[in-house]
């Protein structure tokens, strides 16, 4: 028995490597292992999340359409709401009408972070340590920015507009939460505590991962590994957050 | 970016310029799907054609997202297709379940209406 040595040299008793094509001498998809996975993984992601939009589609048209003008909606559990009657409030601004203003921010503030990680996978591409180092917190800066406005607007929804609802008791009931909503038939406040809250759930695991290779960045370790594809790996899982972003607020804040 | 790739022009340890451009036109277009879809939300009525409109904007920006942002465009067809068929069959769930929706809203009133 001789110790195992790191040198590539091969030992000539062993079967030669095989380069057949089904032999696994063939990389079909041209992209490295990790990337794959990532890939497969947020396949297998996207699909819990078209599930839970799929949930919302049926939800929805199981439930009656509001039929009336616009201006003179009211919160009713008889019909669905009018998103941007719902979510109508800025931070700070109190009781005034800004219909859909905070989430056309939220939204900005995640795609702006899309562009700085890929900002940071290009400098990783340079090998420009200093450059993955800057555009790294940027991303992670603006993640927290849009954890932080989801916070924000959680809070707002679960306490509630001036103008409660009269529930069956006879007490006027605030906010949402899981059994009771004010701004229409319970299962909208349901859906949006879960999509949304399964979304930020994405964002807040992209902002630590994030920070663990932005820590490793800062420790070189990519620079001694010769390549920075774990920026990448990682730059694709914060796409993808971007991406089911922008679904989430088409079919729940647009349409 | 398969276009940052060369470094043959390069001394050891120099750092190559950066090239964003394609990154910021990106960013550029997403803004501005996301402010014509703000233009909709507020001066055209609700219904189907506005949903629709919402629709196709929102996969336009996927595109630019999945294709650009996270490079898929540039990858292999292969690895395109692997993506994108099992997402496409999603869009058939969708359209099945969103009928079954409508079917339980038609035939049972107010059913889910507790």
């Amino acid at each position: 028995m001789h110790a195992p040595t790191l040198t590539p040299t091969l030992d000539p008793t062993l079967e030669a490597p095989r380069t057949g094509t089904w032999d696994g001498g063939n990389e079909p998809l041209k992209a490295s292992y990790g990337k794959l996975m990532m890939w497969f993984f947020l396949l297998s992601d996207a699909f819990s999340f078209s599930a839970f939009l799929t949930a919302y589609g049926l939800i929805r048209h199981a439930h009656p359409a509001y039929q009336g003008k616009a201006d003179a909606f009211q919160f009713s559990q008889a019909y669905w709401p009018i998103p941007d009657k719902v979510f109508n409030a800025f931070p700070f601004m109190g009781d005034a009408n800004v219909p859909l203003g905070f989430v056309a921010l939220m939204t900005m503030i995640l795609i702006f972070s899309s562009v700085t990680m890929v900002l940071a996978v290009e400098a990783g591409h340079r090998r420009d340590r200093a450059g993955v180092q800057k555009w790294l917190l940027w991303t992670i800066l603006f993640g927290s920015c849009f954890v932080g406005s989801q916070a924000w607007e959680w809070t707002h929804f679960i306490h509630g507009a001036h103008h409660g609802k009269a529930v069956v008791e006879g007490t006027t009931f605030f906010g949402a939460n899981l059994a009771q909503n004010q701004y229409g038939p319970v299962l909208f406040a349901d859906l949006f505590f879960f999509i949304t809250g399964f979304h930020g759930t994405h964002v807040t695991s992209g902002i630590i991962l994030l920070i663990i290779i932005f820590i490793n960045t800062v420790n070189g370790t990519y620079e001694r590994r010769g390549h920075y594809e774990m920026v990448e790996k990682i730059g694709l899982y914060w796409h993808f957050v971007d991406l089911v972003w922008v679904f989430v607020f088409t079919f729940f804040y647009l349409v | 970016m398969a276009h940052s790739h060369d470094h043959h022009d390069l001394a050891p340890g120099e750092i190559a310029p950066p090239n964003t451009g394609h990154i910021w036109k990106t960013f550029w277009v997403l803004v501005g799907i996301t402010a014509v879809e703000f233009v909709f939300v507020f001066f055209m009525a609700a219904g189907a054609m506005r949903n629709a409109i919402f629709i196709v904007l929102t996969i336009f920006k996927a595109f630019f997202i999945v294709g650009e942002f996270m490079h898929l465009k540039h990858e292999v067809k292969g690895l395109i297709w692997s993506i994108l068929i099992p997402m496409a069959l999603v869009v058939w769930l969708i359209v099945a379940l969103v009928t079954e929706g409508s079917f339980l809203n038609n035939a049972t009133g107010t059913l889910l209406n507790r």
